[in-house]
């Protein structure tokens, strides 16, 4: 049904007002992160302490580090647990959806205001790094993951896959490994992908526990660098930014490339 | 009572001349179509040919490139969908689900201002018509496709819309709800006496229901019939094969009969002039002869019972593969590898160039 | 005929009831969420029980006390208004994006841009909103410029409760738009033209159906964002350095207090006020949910 011209214009316009919404914060940050305050000129040399400042690239590195190391324990933990349940344990399926859903009703907060023993265990066996943080982060994730994986699950039929496989003789774990991962792929780098993202923002833990991850890095030094802290902050966000994009164009690929081959 | 019992106040419908564009799409070329007061008229034909298109134009929801539609004489270029007076029922999903089956039906009514006993007082009626008074009080997700569509009809007669128009009404169903509700849909339809457009891509159903059947394609009209007609002297190629089966045969014209497998029948309008071709043969105008001492020409294949007909698939002496249909007493006698003798019966055929 | 043969027997569980075996395989992942995510919890909710390695309910007592009642109105006050804010206009938002083509670029992109900005928070945000509407802040500057007069910048109330306000809303806005896009997909376009059919004005058609169909889901999606905004701490930890306005700064207080000792365990008590609010307000949400998905079949 054809649209009046009056409701096509008020679309427009209000789609640039929430456009410019939520462009300003964004361009703001530009801005002043490139400004000499007192002469009003433009530099980059405030995004070069990103680099150049010792303990501000130390923690981009960490919170980096932490990202990839949360995203590959999450996929080693939740992954196989998720298709051995559809494939063997069917029974199960509520209560690990449960599980990994119930991080959505718990605060990051109440949790951390509870793992503070959990976590001087933890540092009692791998040392006072702040790598121990993928431990709690794999749980904030597993709501997003869970969902992402879930998804691309349901999508290909699990069951009846691996029932053909195996009564052409395939393992289990060549089921796992050959016939049900490959399908699901999309969905697997779609839940990393929200990890990294998660993982590079993630403030609560990290200053609560006293680590010094990026955010709290960039928090700590805002009275004296500001322009570099939000550098920093802009800097990450563009990161996740791209990597979504990646994402959603591997995705879009994928699902092409199935289409024509069906 | 009802007052629209068996009122015969239907009113006539003109299409002239109608074409839809898009981009280079054309969905309908100049399609006319005149519909008599209370007649039922069915549009049927493959996915594309234009029947939906010219439906929803006429209902208002979707708007012609040129051309004109008008009811009772009165031009409805320019009229919104909101202001045509017609009911419609959809394919599938078109019961507002937060509503009752009852406010659904008095849906139109309220829109049209009248205050809740009276609407409530009708869609009750409409719901008898339909034979779904017991279910005023639940929601669309608690009936059935069947009752749905009945629901959906109910609410598109509420009004007293001075036409109807079914968009597939039954595509989304269960065969055997199916039949029986195309039966239903014209009964009240033949009660209420309202002018009737059915658009439909199933032709046993289009068959079943309407006064005239007006078979479509690529937009355009090919032909329109009363059933029998249509089935019996198809004018045109596409109309002999989509509707109902047809076997190919081939067969030489000359002076207005052709000789298909020795036998002259006579050649429907449209036919080859003459020289060779192709006769389109029904596979219930195929006879089998099973007498031993007879001459054959063909051996069976293979036999689908499919109830009380049979279909004989046929491999023939000039290697030709045909498909006889035959009562299935007359089938059960027959096995794979058997000979028997095939002729046609005098029915008038078309021939297509071969 | 062939010779029946005995069944071939596989290993345990190829069933579908409860077998041990398979469920073995689960306990990798079992004893993680329980060790990470259950046990933190207990004893975050036992916690608030305790005082001094006894038995307790001062802790607890203290969560009707004037200081924490306040902030605890506060942070409903904030959840609230961002939920409600943030509700009405995503699902405008939502409206405009779907009206137009299902297939086309805008749709994808503002999808995946909602994506991104429901994951702004903490320090981005908090920066973000600082270098727009902070004393220095971009906007603030252009508008004193403009208008000669400083409208922003003075009285700090990016740090209080109306700055709380409007950055919450920054990303409660985008999580509505991916929540209640399904709920809006929902209306099929056969309800909007059966009503035209029969007689509606588009006014009437959002009146009598569009509205009535997309309120539930609008209400459900508006419980979870309250959830949201009522559980978020980062981004009030980075803007707010002074006072605890709110419930989970009061727990940051609690915890890092170098004021007062034994402060442990009053963060326990005010940690278990907030997941009793979370908790209540995701379980109506989760019922509310189930109730109306039957609708949109």
């Amino acid at each position: 049904m054809k649209r009046s011209l009056s409701f096509q214009a008020f679309r427009a316009v209000m789609l640039v007002l929430f456009a410019a919404f939520f462009a300003l914060p964004l361009v703001a940050m530009l801005d002043f992160s490139t400004k000499v305050p007192a002469t009003g000129e433009r530099t980059w040399a405030d995004w070069g302490l990103l680099v150049r400042d010792e303990a501000l690239r130390q923690s981009i590195v960490t919170s980096l580090i932490l990202a990839v190391l949360t995203a590959v324990v999450m996929v080693i933990l939740l992954v196989p647990t998720m298709i051995w349940v559809r494939l063997r344990v069917p029974g199960a399926s509520r209560l690990i959806e449960f599980l990994c859903l119930l991080p959505l009703a718990i605060p990051a907060l109440v949790i951390v205001v509870g793992i503070k023993n959990v976590m001087a265990w933890v540092s009692y066996f791998v040392g006072d790094t702040p790598l121990a943080l993928t431990l709690p982060y794999v749980i904030l994730v597993l709501p997003f993951a869970y969902r992402s994986i879930d998804a691309a699950l349901a999508a290909i039929d699990v069951r009846t896959l691996s029932e053909a496989a195996r009564s052409l003789g395939a393992s289990w774990l060549t089921v796992f490994a050959r016939i049900v991962l490959p399908n699901i792929m999309t969905g697997v780098l779609s839940a990393a992908t929200i990890t990294v993202a998660l993982v590079l923002g993630e403030f609560t833990f990290a200053s609560l526990l006293n680590y010094l991850t990026m955010p709290v890095q960039l928090a700590a030094i805002y009275k004296v660098e500001a322009r570099a802290a939000v550098a920093g902050a802009l800097a990450s966000i563009l990161l996740v930014a791209l990597l979504l994009l990646v994402l959603s164009y591997i995705s879009r690929d994928r699902r092409t490339k199935k289409g024509s081959a069906a | 009572m009802t007052e629209t019992a068996r009122s015969g106040n239907g009113v006539a419908v003109e299409l002239t001349d109608l074409t839809r564009v898009y981009g280079p799409v054309r969905a309908l070329d100049g399609l006319t179509l005149h519909i008599a007061p209370g007649e039922l008229v069915a549009l049927l034909g493959p996915s594309g040919c234009g029947k939906t298109t010219a439906l929803r134009i006429l209902a208002g929801l979707d708007a012609a490139t040129s051309g004109s539609v008008s009811v009772a004489g009165k031009d409805l270029t320019g009229v919104p969908a909101s202001k045509r007076d017609m009911g419609m029922v959809f394919q599938a999903y078109s019961l507002f689900p937060h509503m009752t089956v009852l406010e659904n039906v008095a849906f139109g009514l309220k829109m049209r201002g009248q205050d809740r006993s009276a609407r409530n007082g009708r869609a009750t009626e409409m719901l008898e018509l339909v034979g779904l008074s017991e279910h005023g009080n639940r929601y669309a997700h608690q009936l059935s496709g069947g009752q749905q569509q009945r629901v959906a009809l109910a609410r598109a007669l509420a009004v007293q819309p001075s036409v109807l128009l079914l968009d597939e009404p039954l595509s989304a169903l269960d065969a055997k709800v199916r039949a029986q509700l195309r039966d239903e849909i014209r009964r009240v339809q033949l009660e209420v006496g309202i002018t009737t457009l059915f658009v439909t891509h199933d032709q046993e159903e289009a068959l079943a229901v309407a006064d005239r059947v007006g078979v479509m394609n690529q937009g355009r009209l090919e032909q329109i019939a009363a059933p029998a007609e249509l089935y019996d002297n198809p004018t045109t190629r596409f109309v002999a094969e989509f509707v109902g089966l047809n076997n190919k045969m081939p067969a030489t014209v000359t002076d207005g009969s052709a000789v298909v497998l020795g036998t002259p029948v006579p050649v429907i309008e449209g036919s080859l002039a003459s020289g060779a071709g192709l006769a389109m043969v029904r596979p219930e105008s195929l006879i089998l002869t099973t007498d031993s001492t007879a001459h054959t020409n063909a051996s069976v294949v293979s036999v689908n019972f499919l109830g009380s007909i049979s279909r004989v698939y046929l491999d023939m002496s000039d290697g030709e593969r045909l498909m006889a249909q035959v009562a299935s007493a007359v089938a059960i006698r027959l096995a794979p590898g058997d000979r028997v003798g095939v002729t046609v019966e005098p029915n008038p055929v078309l021939v297509i160039a071969g | 005929m062939a010779v029946d043969q005995p069944a071939v027997t596989t290993k345990a569980g190829t069933g579908r009831r409860f077998s041990v075996g398979p469920s073995l395989a689960l306990l990798p992942f079992l004893a993680y969420v329980a060790v990470f995510l259950l046990v933190p919890t207990v004893t975050v909710v036992l916690g608030g029980f305790f005082e001094d390695g006894r038995f307790s309910l001062s802790n607890l007592r203290t969560l009707g006390s004037a200081t924490v009642l306040h902030a605890t109105w506060n942070s409903i006050v904030l959840s609230a208004s961002t939920a409600l804010i943030g509700a009405t206009l995503g699902a405008l938002l939502t409206y405009l994006i779907l009206a137009g083509n299902p297939h086309g670029l805008l749709r994808r992109a503002t999808v995946s841009v909602c994506g991104v900005l429901a994951q702004f928070g903490g320090v981005t945000l908090a920066f973000a909103w600082m270098v727009t509407v902070g004393p220095n802040g971009l906007l603030t500057v252009l508008l004193s410029d403009a208008l000669g007069k400083d409208t922003f910048g003075g009285s700090g109330w990016l740090y209080d409760m109306p700055g709380l306000i409007l950055v919450y809303t920054y990303f409660q806005i985008p999580l509505m738009v991916i929540v209640f896009v399904p709920a809006v997909e929902g209306l099929r376009p056969q309800w909007r033209e059966a009503a035209t059919n029969l007689g509606a004005s588009t006014w009437r058609y959002w009146r009598e159906v569009g509205v009535p169909v997309l309120t539930p889901p609008f209400l459900a999606s508006a419980l979870l964002l309250f959830a949201n905004a009522f559980a978020a701490y980062a981004t009030a930890a980075v803007l707010v350095s002074q006072g605890q306005p709110i419930l989970p700064l009061m727990i940051r207080a609690a915890l890092t207090s170098e004021v007062v000792l034994g402060q442990q365990n009053l963060a326990f008590a005010l940690a278990l006020e907030m997941v009793v609010v979370v908790t209540v307000v995701m379980l109506v949400y989760n019922w509310y949910l189930k109730r109306t998905a039957r609708w949109l079949q």
